[in-house]
């Protein structure tokens, strides 16, 4: 199973044609305390960088986009709950929604981990 | 000798007073006030109404029942309750007040006194127009002050605030722009611009286009040409801009947007740092508000009210919204509806149900007739020299993005560089400043550079009061750079001496509480 | 000058601070063609007495109302103001304070925002309130907004006896806000029921009715809510006299999804038209779609309660474009006004208050009644009802006027151009208006008319 990331900070994690997507640990440290978090219908479709979902802290609000195409099978209710697990842990327990993917190839164009760390290192 | 036996002690014993914890909560001068609402329903009241008759209504059946959930308090009850409220907070009659890009200035008590008077304060908006003339009359003279200051043709009076004048103007734009046939649908904004900007170009349906600011912090003249086209309406740029930078392109910036068929809007903001010196008609610019509220001196109230008249050009003063006030041979008339404008006139439709903000049109007049033009020059000239003052002597301890581009306007910007590797923010180093007695400055933003602290004095700061908070930067930016000094946590834990420490917003914002509700019964004893 | 308080020696020694020759040098980058070399032409300055006595023969033109019979409403009300409401919001800590983004020292406006928004859904029967609007034709612009936001429709089903400056206000807001954005306003006649339901349809997102109307007309809007509802649509609920909120069942109790109303009638007073407040509330549901600033209740570092602004992530500094509005500046002096006469008054003063009000206008019906050739087409109604002349409202009010009474305000100003409304008088009376005033109105009418 690979994890993928993508330059607006989301990562996403495949799995028999399901993926798994959620904010990065780096964007859920520069956004600060996450106090509210709006996730997408399950059924609905979305298109690759479409926007998915909302996160947002006291000061700062951002759009999550979806990484690839796909319908949603699921979103994590217990975030809109408990907004902070999105911080305490971003890339586990504080994952979004999961989709099942309509076009496998866009996969290819995201980063690994490596890419996704250097990219963050020069500034991204 | 007749003694008096009453003598008491009236020597100093040293000692200090943090230890002292208080039955009541209170703190000396500082007392604690619960919500009116704690008090319940007493039976008293801080009104005396006569006894009603209590006959049949007339209500067609919708006569309310059963409790509103008010609290009753008699007169005394009610003004301690609101005057020990007012005594939790900081104002410009208690000291210097810096908050960039929001002109706190002196507010004259003969404001209040002249928007008192009945003849202004007790008239109906609605009452018959001929029994209102010498409202018309204030009016019109505001119109004709404001149109010789900023050098404009025209002017809507009826916008309530600053943001409410910046949707007057585009929708003159926006009706300018249908009246020739066209439809554009982009408005260029540059990215250090106020976020009422984005927001009221969103509001009406614009597309917006950030443009870039250079490395001297202005507008991008180079950029925002590349992103001309037939479908921009129009530019926004606050002049003298959010960085306390005047655009010295400004004439560039608006030969641009004319040249592609757009309009030339001002975010009149900033507007004190040139009142009097310079006339934005002769900049290009087409349509512009100002806040009453920060460069004519009407007070900001906690957060309103304000106003923002907006002054057009030529080309966008057809477009007026109604209502205006027109002088005629037999006395003013103030044409209310859209069939009624004289010829020419093609008002966009209206902003509010009545004509503005009147309250603040007398003060904004009693302001200006008390400067004068050479008056309101010197505002200007003041402005703009206590900021320089304060970026001179601060720029060596702290550090000014811009401050070796030239002069500033009338504000003062630092980033957060002089901190760096101190451990201490630009809120920590904000809310230091309060334990020192002041209002923090406006603390990031502008967004363009890091952790941003706008500071804008106002002309109506004396020289000595400058000196004193610029010692204070001073101490502090000494103190975060030596950290640690006091053996307390100085600007992180930060204010200590204040009504109330740092709140927990994240708290509020995640689970919000947006109002008082009863407590629940109590169960009773098993 | 008396608010410079520089004197030209510190002038002259900061420009040396600075390094400047002359403050010229301060403005080098103004276009040189834009640099005025003198004042403007305008009069120079005025001592405190000259502007005191030039503005106070501007005021003494105007017929105030407190001098005269007064009996005009249709958007702004003549009530009584308790002096301590004015002195309390001239103390110069609300006065000239600015918005409390710094929460720590601005305890006392957060926490009178807390009881203003309490109070305002506590009148209103809605689940929270925000801080204000400019006022409630502005705050009415909002909601039809705020309802296309939530249903993601773009139709406005508005009644025709909504005031119609908020008509147009609406009107020019969603006009101007977006393609595809459509206003149907209902037929305009002083009583007759008027059918919003048939207009309902799977693109209206809401429909906006005043209560009591502009005519006065006091409506049961159950079953309109109903039907709104049924149609996946919100009702939004405009009051322009807060003061019935006091006798009239609540707009949330009636089923509306948001009430904006106009605050002026409490504490506020007339001004010529501004500065007012608007009230906004709605359901808990919609609370994230709400425009303007939200206070909200904390603890500090050391666990004491305290406020603080919160969910700004909906605002124009935080959110830009996004924004739910672009509202910055608000009306917080005015809301304190409000909530100040609000606590005076209290559950008991507000609710007699409006009885007082209900029946001021019930005994002045019934003495215009008598008069030959004057009709009262109003049935149901709070403190104002409609008046139907022998001739054209326009020319008696004028000629009213001339008597010393300021006796309503004519349908035709707010309905320009409309034959059928030309003879019809909008009259609302107070708990200002006298016995004798009402006796003074009714003997100005009967010869006027006569």
């Amino acid at each position: 199973m690979t994890t993928y990331f993508t330059d607006q900070h989301e990562w996403i994690k495949v799995e028999g044609g399901i993926a798994t997507v959620g904010i990065t640990a780096h964007a859920a440290e520069q956004l600060g305390d996450v106090v509210f978090v709006e996730l997408p219908a399950i059924g609905k479709a979305l298109t690759k960088s479409g926007e998915a979902a909302v996160v947002e802290s006291v000061k700062a609000a951002s759009d999550v986009y979806a990484p690839v195409s796909g319908e949603v099978t699921e979103a994590n209710d217990t975030i809109v709950g408990e907004p902070a697990k999105v911080n305490e842990d971003p890339e586990g327990a504080g994952w979004f929604f999961k989709l099942k993917l309509t076009n496998e190839s866009e996969l290819s164009g995201l980063m690994d981990k490596a890419a996704y760390d250097a990219f963050v290192a020069s500034g991204g | 000798m007749s003694m008096n036996n009453q003598g008491r002690p009236t020597n100093i014993v040293a000692g200090g007073t943090d230890a002292i914890v208080t039955y009541t909560g209170h703190r000396g001068l500082m007392q604690e006030e619960g919500l009116s609402f704690d008090r319940g329903r007493s039976g008293k009241w801080g009104v005396d109404l006569p006894e009603p008759k209590n006959k049949a209504d007339r209500l067609g059946g919708v006569r309310r029942k059963g409790e509103i959930g008010l609290p009753e308090l008699s007169e005394p009850e009610v003004v301690r309750h609101f005057v020990r409220l007012s005594q939790k907070n900081y104002s410009i009659d208690t000291g210097l007040f810096p908050l960039g890009s929001c002109t706190m200035k002196h507010n004259p008590r003969l404001n209040e006194k002249v928007a008192r008077f009945p003849g202004f304060g007790d008239i109906h908006p609605l009452q018959p127009q001929e029994t209102v003339q010498g409202a018309w009359a204030l009016i019109d003279r505001l119109a004709h002050w404001l149109k010789t200051l900023t050098g404009m043709p025209a002017v809507a009076l009826s916008p309530k605030a600053g943001a409410h004048g910046e949707l007057c103007g585009l929708m003159a734009i926006k009706a300018a722009i249908e009246a020739r046939g066209e439809i554009r649908r982009r408005i260029l904004v540059p990215e250090s611009a106020h976020g009422t900007n984005p927001a009221t170009a969103a509001l009406i349906g614009y597309t917006v286009d950030t443009v870039p600011a250079t490395t001297r912090g202005r507008v991008d003249l180079a950029a925002l040409k590349a992103k001309l086209g037939p479908d921009v309406a129009a530019v926004m740029v606050t002049n003298p801009n959010t960085c306390g930078l005047f655009e010295d392109e400004v004439l560039g910036i608006a030969d641009a947007i004319h040249g592609a068929g757009g309009y030339f809007y001002c975010d009149g903001a900033n507007y004190n740092a040139i009142v009097g010196r310079v006339r934005p008609g002769d900049l290009g610019v087409d349509a512009m508000h100002i806040n009453l509220h920060k460069t004519f001196s009407t007070p900001h109230g906690g957060g309103g009210p304000g106003a923002g008249p907006v002054v057009f050009s030529e080309a966008l003063a057809p477009y007026v919204p109604v209502p205006f006030v027109v002088a005629g041979a037999d006395g003013f008339t103030n044409i209310e509806q859209e069939e009624d404008a004289p010829a020419g006139a093609r008002p966009f439709g209206r902003m509010t149900a009545f004509h503005g903000q009147m309250g603040m049109f007398t003060r904004a007049m009693a302001y200006m007739m008390s400067h004068g033009s050479d008056g309101l020059r010197q505002v200007a000239e003041d402005a703009v020299l206590n900021a320089n003052y304060i970026l001179a002597n601060l720029k060596d301890v702290m550090s000014a993005p811009f401050g070796d581009t030239g002069p500033c306007m009338h504000e003062a910007l630092f980033d957060d560089e002089f901190l760096k590797g101190t451990g201490v923010t630009t809120l920590d180093f904000a809310k230091a400043l309060i334990d020192e007695g002041y209002h923090p400055m406006t603390v990031y933003f502008p967004l363009v550079v890091h952790g941003a602290m706008l500071v804008e004095p106002t002309e109506t700061e004396s020289k000595e009061t400058l000196d004193r908070f610029i010692h204070a930067m001073r101490s502090l930016a000494a103190e975060a750079k030596a950290g640690n000094t006091q053996g307390t946590n100085r600007f992180g834990g930060a204010p200590y001496l204040s009504p109330r420490s740092r709140l927990d917003e994240t708290a509020a914002a995640r689970k919000p509480v947006l109002k008082w509700t009863p407590p629940a019964p109590k169960q009773a004893a098993e | 000058m008396r608010y410079l308080p520089l004197t030209p020696d510190e002038r002259r020694s900061m420009l040396a601070t600075i390094g400047a020759r002359s403050i010229d040098d301060l403005f080098v980058d103004v276009p040189e063609a834009a640099r005025l070399s003198a004042p403007v032409d305008l009069p120079r300055f005025m001592g405190e007495m000259q502007v005191e006595r030039d503005l106070g023969r501007l005021a003494a033109k105007n017929m105030t109302a407190s001098s005269v019979p007064f009996f005009v409403g249709a958007g702004a009300y003549k009530h009584h103001v308790p002096a301590s409401v004015d002195h309390i919001i001239q103390r110069s800590e609300f006065l000239t304070s600015y918005t409390p983004y710094q929460p720590e020292i601005a305890q006392g406006t957060l926490q009178y925002l807390f009881e203003f928004q309490t109070q305002v859904a506590a009148i209103t029967g809605m689940d929270v309130a925000n801080a204000s609007m400019y006022d409630g034709s502005t705050g009415t612009g909002e909601a039809v907004l705020m309802a296309m936001r939530v249903t993601k429709r773009n139709k406005a089903v508005v009644s025709g006896r909504l005031h119609p400056h908020y008509a147009d206000v609406v009107h020019t807001v969603c006009g101007h806000a977006g393609a595809g954005m459509s206003i149907e306003i209902g037929g305009v006649h002083p009583s007759a029921p008027e059918d919003l339901s048939s207009r309902l349809d799977a693109n209206t997102a809401c429909v906006v009715v005043q209560n009591p109307d502009v005519f006065g007309n006091l409506a049961d809007l159950r079953v309109l809510a109903e039907a709104t509802h049924a149609a996946g649509a919100l009702l939004i609920v405009v009051v322009t006299e807060a003061v019935s909120l006091g006798l009239v069942m609540s707009p949330g109790s009636m089923g509306a999804d948001i009430v904006v109303a106009e605050g002026q009638s409490i504490g506020v007073g007339l001004q010529f038209g501004g500065p007012y407040v608007g009230l906004f509330a709605t359901r808990e549901k919609y609370m994230r779609q709400m425009p303007g600033r939200l206070c909200g209740r904390t603890v500090d570092g050391q666990g004491r309660p305290g406020f603080v602004l919160t969910l700004s992530t909906r605002e124009q500094h935080i959110r830009r474009e996004k924004a739910t509005s672009n509202i910055c500046t608000n009306s917080g002096l005015m809301c304190l006004a409000f909530t100040i006469h609000m606590t005076l008054l209290g559950e008991g003063g507000f609710k007699r208050l409006a009885q007082l009000n209900h029946e001021a206008a019930c005994d002045l019906a019934d003495a215009l009644a008598e008069l030959p050739g004057v009709e009262i087409p109003t049935r149901s109604y709070f403190n104002e009802f409609t008046l139907k002349l022998p001739k054209p409202a326009a020319g008696v009010v004028s000629a009213l006027a001339k008597k010393g009474v300021l006796g309503g305000v004519p349908a035709s100003r707010l309905y320009p151009g409309d034959a059928s409304l030309e003879n019809l008088l909008i009259v609302a009376a107070t708990e200002v208006n006298t016995e004798e005033c009402r006796a003074s109105f009714v003997a100005a009418l009967k010869e006027v008319l006569a």
